[in-house]
């Protein structure tokens, strides 16, 4: 059984404008231990999904519907008290911006161990040294002087390794990363990312990492999900989407990331603005920007189906498979060109 | 003093910059402020950029290239050193000598939500530098804002429209139009696509680069991203905590790079390709940029750098060494030998800064 199975997941937001379908039938799975990357422009839906996961949407304006399974139990339209005993607990979540994530009037020793005396009926003592513990793994230097240390005392970097120790503090199942390092400078990326795999080796969490950039996906994720316009467009091993993209879409992402290994003169653009959720394109949503569209793309909605070559490599694009190969082939020559 | 750098762009050498500093100083006291300390944003920064050329400048958040673009174009004074514009120093010009001269450089700016004034209609916008020079009758003036807007792929006639009926990729283009309005022959670029998802950043990068190829534009352009500055750049100048650490051409700059710092800068960029992404083993820096107000010792860089020589690095402040012909010039002792180099070859036999040392005071 999977630790977190996600079937045909749909997430509207009723506004005055009208209905915003934000998640539109998503559909995947986290095995333990494995790390699975949504990767997908702004408004694509990536962290409603798992917000939605979460149970963290207003009530006010949501509807969700399709099935959210963790260890089998169905999250979705379970009671407060019982998402609350999940969450924070068997799974914990790491948001983007970690100034406005940490409470600024407290101290993060205080945030720590209240985090877990929620889930564990322990004295402040325990829970301090848990705390503490964690800190030190985490990488924060002296963890014992900054304890009763103020979130504006910490740089950036810092203050994402006491979000990511505050996840961690009750040995979490799942960790749901949002946009964990888009906040921060390369360097400290590059070290973030170093911690979050040496701790997931080390307590063997599965995690759920959420980014727009391709090349964190590429060093972090085992399987990775395309999200564009609320719609999954492609999923596949890593490996297999770098080296065998199936859908536009995905070219595109790939054609327009400037790079570092690769002499690119001009970068191949994807024409357009991302659409407007209110009023989605009619058939394939990528076909107004689609370089490839046919009169196919603008009636008939592709579905998420399996490849040729493997079975968990799943697309949804109307192309024919011959296209499809030539085009890949095309752009991994152009991108992966030797500098010089 | 010289300029260390010469560019390799071709034609004239548009802008010089010679030893400039800029100190932001911190005051104590209510009515009576004295200065207890000061910033040193930029601490003796030098560069020229020829006509024509575009010059990337890469550093993290706090190594002062913000400071360094704003002193460029005079939005702040200089503490000290010299700006030359077209061979005219402009360092200490006053408001109105400076005008004719704020036609020849614009700046385009980071975050297109914060920087279109959203109660005005994007025509005003990008008509307001034209008006300020007194360029051209109203009627004038018009045909050349909606000349403007096509020229960065804006329909002409959202001339009406306010900034919030655009999208991100779509301000960015009238942050550009703007620039663009007096015809300048620099333009200093903030971050211009930082704030954009990476289909947007595209056509923003290669309309800049087509802008550049039509007008004969010479680009400051200052990013925080590597790949980016990569891609639009002729030369790169990397900072560090309001110094220069190292200058090159663009392939010199990624291909061998010298300077320890931009090492570990270019290895620490996650690469879109598993199979290459899993191949290295990133030289990953301990510890934060340390602070300005009270930056280490001699080489900036030493307390984090893994080959930092206790007893040189931190008594002796590395000059801009040149390598090479071409105007590479690096700020480092031990520089590297070759490139790529894995985490532990670039660690030298001398002990290694602790990651204690490597904190903020």
């Amino acid at each position: 059984m999977a630790l977190l199975e996600v079937k045909d997941l749909r997430t509207s937001f009723h506004t005055d404008d009208g209905v915003v379908k934000a998640v539109d039938g998503v559909s995947f799975s986290i095995e333990k231990g494995e790390t699975l990357g949504i990767v997908g422009e702004s408004g694509c839906g990536k962290s409603v999904t798992c917000l939605t996961i979460m149970g963290l949407n207003p009530k006010r304006n949501t509807t969700s519907s399709g099935q959210v399974l963790w260890k089998g139990k169905e999250l979705l339209g379970a009671k407060p008290r019982e998402l609350r005993e999940i969450r924070g607990d068997e799974m914990s979540m790491i948001f983007q911006d970690p100034m406005t994530s940490l409470n600024p009037v407290h101290s993060i020793g205080k945030q720590l161990v209240e985090a877990v005396q929620l889930h564990r009926d322990v004295t402040k003592k325990v829970a301090r040294a848990r705390a503490l513990e964690l800190l030190k793994a985490v990488g924060i230097p002296r963890a014992e002087n900054r304890f009763d240390d103020y979130p504006h005392q910490f740089s950036g970097g810092m203050r994402q390794r006491v979000m990511i120790a505050m996840a961690l503090v009750n040995d979490p199942d799942l960790l749901i990363a949002d946009e964990p390092t888009t906040a921060l400078d390369v360097t400290t990326q590059a070290q973030i990312l170093n911690l979050m795999k040496r701790l997931q080796q080390e307590f063997g969490s599965a995690i759920l990492m959420i980014t727009h950039d391709l090349g964190v996906i590429a060093e972090t994720a085992d399987d990775v999900v395309v999200m564009y316009a609320a719609k999954v467009v492609e999923q596949a091993k890593v490996d297999d989407l770098f080296s065998r993209p199936q859908h536009p879409y995905t070219w595109g992402l790939m054609g327009s990331l400037p790079r570092l290994e690769a002499d690119v003169e001009r970068l191949t653009q994807i024409p357009g603005q991302p659409p407007s959720l209110l009023r989605p394109p009619s058939g394939c949503r990528f076909h107004p920007r689609c370089p490839y569209v046919m009169d196919v793309c603008k009636t008939k909605e592709p579905l998420l189906a399996p490849t040729h070559h493997d079975p968990d490599h799943r697309q949804a694009c109307h192309l024919d498979e011959e296209t499809k190969e030539r085009e890949a082939a095309k752009l991994l020559a152009a991108t992966m060109a030797e500098a010089g | 003093m010289e300029s260390p750098v010469a560019g390799n762009g071709s034609g004239e050498e548009l802008l010089v910059v010679e030893d400039v500093k800029k100190y932001f100083p911190i005051t104590r006291g209510i009515i009576f402020q004295r200065e207890v300390a000061s910033v040193q944003a930029v601490d003796g920064v030098s560069l020229s950029i020829k006509q024509g050329e575009t010059l990337g400048i890469v550093g993290e958040s706090g190594c002062g290239k913000s400071t360094l673009a704003r002193c460029i174009v005079r939005l702040l004074d200089t503490t000290a050193g010299r700006i030359t514009f077209e061979g005219r120093d402009i360092t200490k010009l006053s408001r109105a000598a400076m005008r004719p001269i704020r036609r020849q450089m614009t700046m385009i700016f980071q975050d297109p939500y914060a920087s279109l004034n959203p109660r005005k209609r994007v025509g005003f916008i990008v008509a307001e530098p034209l008006e300020v020079h007194k360029l051209g009758t109203p009627a004038e003036v018009k045909t050349r804002v909606q000349e403007l807007l096509e020229v960065v792929g804006l329909n002409p006639e959202h001339y009406n429209r306010f900034p919030h009926e655009f999208s991100g990729g779509q301000r960015q283009r009238i942050g550009v139009a703007r620039a663009l309005a007096v015809n300048p022959k620099l333009i200093v670029c903030d971050e211009p696509v930082s704030a954009l998802d990476v289909s947007v950043q595209a056509q923003i990068l290669n309309l800049l680069k087509d802008l550049q190829d039509q007008f004969d534009l010479t680009y400051v352009f200052i990013a925080h991203d590597l790949n980016v500055v990569r891609h639009i750049s002729d030369r790169v100048m990397v900072m560090y905590l309001g110094k220069v650490a190292e200058i090159a051409s663009r392939d010199a700059l990624y291909k061998e790079p010298k300077h320890p710092y931009t090492g570990a800068l270019l290895s620490a960029v996650p690469i879109a390709n598993p199979k290459l992404g899993r191949e290295r083993e990133p030289i990953v820096l301990e510890g934060d940029v340390p602070s300005p107000v009270n930056p280490p010792s001699a080489c900036r860089f030493h307390p984090r750098c893994p080959r930092f020589v206790e007893g040189h690095c931190d008594v002796e402040e590395p000059p801009l060494y040149p390598f090479g012909g071409d105007g590479h010039v690096a700020a480092c002792h031990y520089p590297l030998e070759r490139w790529p180099m894995a985490a532990n070859e670039m660690r030298r036999a001398e002990k290694a800064a602790s990651p204690e040392e490597a904190l903020p005071a």
